[in-house]
């Protein structure tokens, strides 16, 4: 079981996000690392050189890196990028929208957890277009997920296990709307929630998360299963996705899980003491609400 | 333009046609599409009728299998759309490359329409579609405004069909697992949003709760009319205020924009609405018609239609986003 830190959510200062990835090179245990802006086109920029030189130092240290594209991409230059994904990265790349299948002209690449991928047949003609490895999209249970690699011999398995569910896109800006702003005049106000915005209900239950276009859970998923029911359905690769707090401690627990020296209520007892932005949760993994607590009965 | 209006149930159908519709879209009473509601839509019999009465009408039935199969049951989805070819449908709409591949697979001469679920928004997207499974038509996205489809038509060889009223996603579409993470069931899982069955009105302290699965979507004072629990139009509470923070509870209203969608090359105005009753699908069907047909002017049938409800032109216009 492989494990992979999928590409940073969140609208992270260029310095932090460089620091970021120079200390999962350095210590993390990870064997492959995603990397690109995923969630706004408008982010990219001020981004390009520090992810760019996070990609030499973690290929430096021995990861694999996989550059994601973006999950909506509208103006001319996003849909080049995105178009071109894989001509300019040389390497394997994670398709997230349709506009990226376009250009790949035969090249291997991963299917994204925001593409939609629900079934076997699906994922079959993925795999026709060069499709090596799916990320699970997030609503998917475990048995969905064991069907589908069952159908689908050599196909990867790569399953969300660590990270803030990414539920929704949008056209709309909803960080910006909620300053009183809009998407073309957003100020980069999404700078302001490193782990996104948190939504509650009137009753003050949180439940969601703002992060620009992009909405997600405010639950923090994790794994509530035993490591060899994860291998008895095909999951080959957990996905880790970045946020605050120690990273490289949170990918040290789950190599430990994957090890088998820690067992998945220990696993979510650690997590729980490292000060997390949400609760833990795995409904989506038993076919319940995604928000459903992990653990729970 | 085609006129494009929604067919709930053979009653619904009826009514849209004689107040003008081009075409009808319906799905199977099941969960191969995205109105899974009870008592809604067709059984394979009732659609065959429908193709035969609309057919006698020149009316054109587009057949809509445009949810996601789950893993294990695609061929539940398959089912489905041998039904409607054998029925007659002139155009099935479909999101799910498994059902797109069926389709270009089993049934290669029959009109294939990309679904909005499929949020197919961009040239090299909807080039992707066309190629692989022979799309004809394009349902666009709810994310476009009237500058992004008048230089996408520019980019695509197929057909456009855009939503012109009735219900808005603020998400784009199929790309939206809130109703999911909430209540275990979406419109990709399940095929519907915010499942009845666990939609809750409740009252307490003076106010009345619109409540999804316990959680508080909305909460309205005494006498206020109370909408339906949709997550991304419910009120919630971000740095302490409170606000319809994804959307007004609003619905979409392009009527005013129908010379602007025709001149970017759209070819179909669709209207939603397979869930509201008749009488609705007749008065928007009709207003469209009148439209279409330079017979009012606009204003007077935007305040016809409004029925006490906020509208927008969502996307269309940039300030939107």
């Amino acid at each position: 079981m492989e494990l992979a830190l999928g590409p940073l959510l969140f609208n992270w200062p260029a310095d932090q996000t460089a620091d970021f990835y120079a200390r999962i090179a350095d210590e993390a245990p990870v064997d492959r690392v995603y990397i690109g802006e995923v969630v706004c086109g408008k982010r990219e920029p001020a981004r390009a050189g520090a992810l760019a030189g996070a990609a030499e130092r973690l290929e430096r240290a021995g990861k694999q890196v996989v550059w994601s594209g973006l999950a909506m991409p509208a103006t001319r230059r996003e849909r080049a990028a995105t178009r071109d994904l894989a001509g300019a990265s040389g390497g394997l790349v994670e398709i997230n929208d349709t506009t990226g299948l376009a250009g790949l002209d035969g090249a291997p690449f991963v299917a994204g957890p925001l593409l939609n991928i629900y079934n076997e047949s699906a994922a079959c003609e993925l795999m026709r277009l060069g499709c090596v490895r799916v990320c699970a999209n997030v609503e998917l249970s475990l048995e969905a997920i064991g069907r589908i690699a069952a159908a689908c011999p050599g196909l990867e398995m790569e399953l969300f296990a660590f990270g803030r569910l990414p539920l929704a896109m949008a056209a709309r800006c909803h960080h910006a709307h909620w300053y009183g702003l809009t998407k073309d005049s957003c100020r980069f106000v999404c700078e302001h929630d490193l782990e996104g915005m948190a939504v509650s209900t009137l009753e003050d239950e949180p439940f969601l998360a703002v992060n620009g276009v992009q909405t997600l859970s405010n639950g923090l998923q994790t794994l509530d299963l035993p490591v060899a029911a994860l291998q008895a359905q095909g999951v080959t690769a957990l996905r880790l996705s970045p946020h605050l707090g120690d990273m490289v401690r949170v990918a040290r627990l789950y190599e430990a899980y994957i090890g088998g020296r820690m067992d998945p209520s220990e696993l979510r007892a650690e997590l729980m003491a490292m000060n997390l932005c949400g609760p833990l949760v795995s409904g989506y993994l038993h076919a319940r609400a995604g928000r459903h607590r992990a653990g729970a009965a | 333009m085609e006129l494009v209006c929604p067919a709930g149930t053979a009653s619904m159908m009826r009514a849209a046609v004689e107040a003008g519709a081009d075409s009808i879209y319906c799905g199977m009473a099941d969960e191969t599409n995205a109105r899974n509601f009870p008592g809604l839509n067709f059984t394979p019999e009732e659609l065959a009728d429908a193709v035969r009465w609309c057919r006698a009408r020149g009316v054109n039935v587009l057949f809509a299998a445009n949810t996601f199969a789950p893993a294990g049951r695609v061929v539940s989805w398959q089912r489905s759309v041998d039904a409607a070819v054998k029925a007659g449908v002139n155009a099935v709409i479909a999101a799910d490359i498994a059902v797109l591949a069926h389709m270009r697979d089993a049934h290669p001469n029959t009109r294939l329409h990309l679904s909005v679920q499929a949020g197919a928004a961009t040239p090299e997207a909807i080039g992707f579609y066309a190629r692989e499974y022979g799309v004809k038509r394009v349902v666009l996205p709810r994310v476009l405004n009237l500058t992004e489809i008048a230089e996408l038509m520019r980019g695509v060889a197929v057909e456009t069909e855009a939503f012109a009223y009735g219900g808005l996603c603020v998400m784009a579409e199929g790309r939206c697992a809130l109703s999911s993470y909430v209540a275990g069931r979406s419109p990709n899982q399940g095929g519907v949003c915010s499942p009845p069955d666990a939609v809750e009105y409740r009252e307490s302290a003076g106010h009345l709760a619109a409540r999804l699965d316990g959680l508080m979507i909305d909460r309205y004072a005494a006498g206020e009319p109370a909408g339906y629990p949709t997550l991304c139009k419910g009120c919630f509470r971000a740095e302490g205020r409170d606000s319809h923070l994804f959307e007004d509870p609003v619905s979409l209203n392009a009527l005013s924009l129908i010379d602007s969608l025709r001149a970017c090359g759209v070819t179909a105005l669709k209207l939603e609405g397979r869930q509201r009753g008749k009488a609705y699908v007749a008065r928007i069907t009709a207003a469209f018609r009148a439209a279409l047909d330079g017979a009012v002017a606009g204003p007077d049938l935007l305040s016809s239609l409004a029925e006490g409800g906020r509208e927008t032109s969502g996307a269309y216009k940039r300030g939107w986003r």
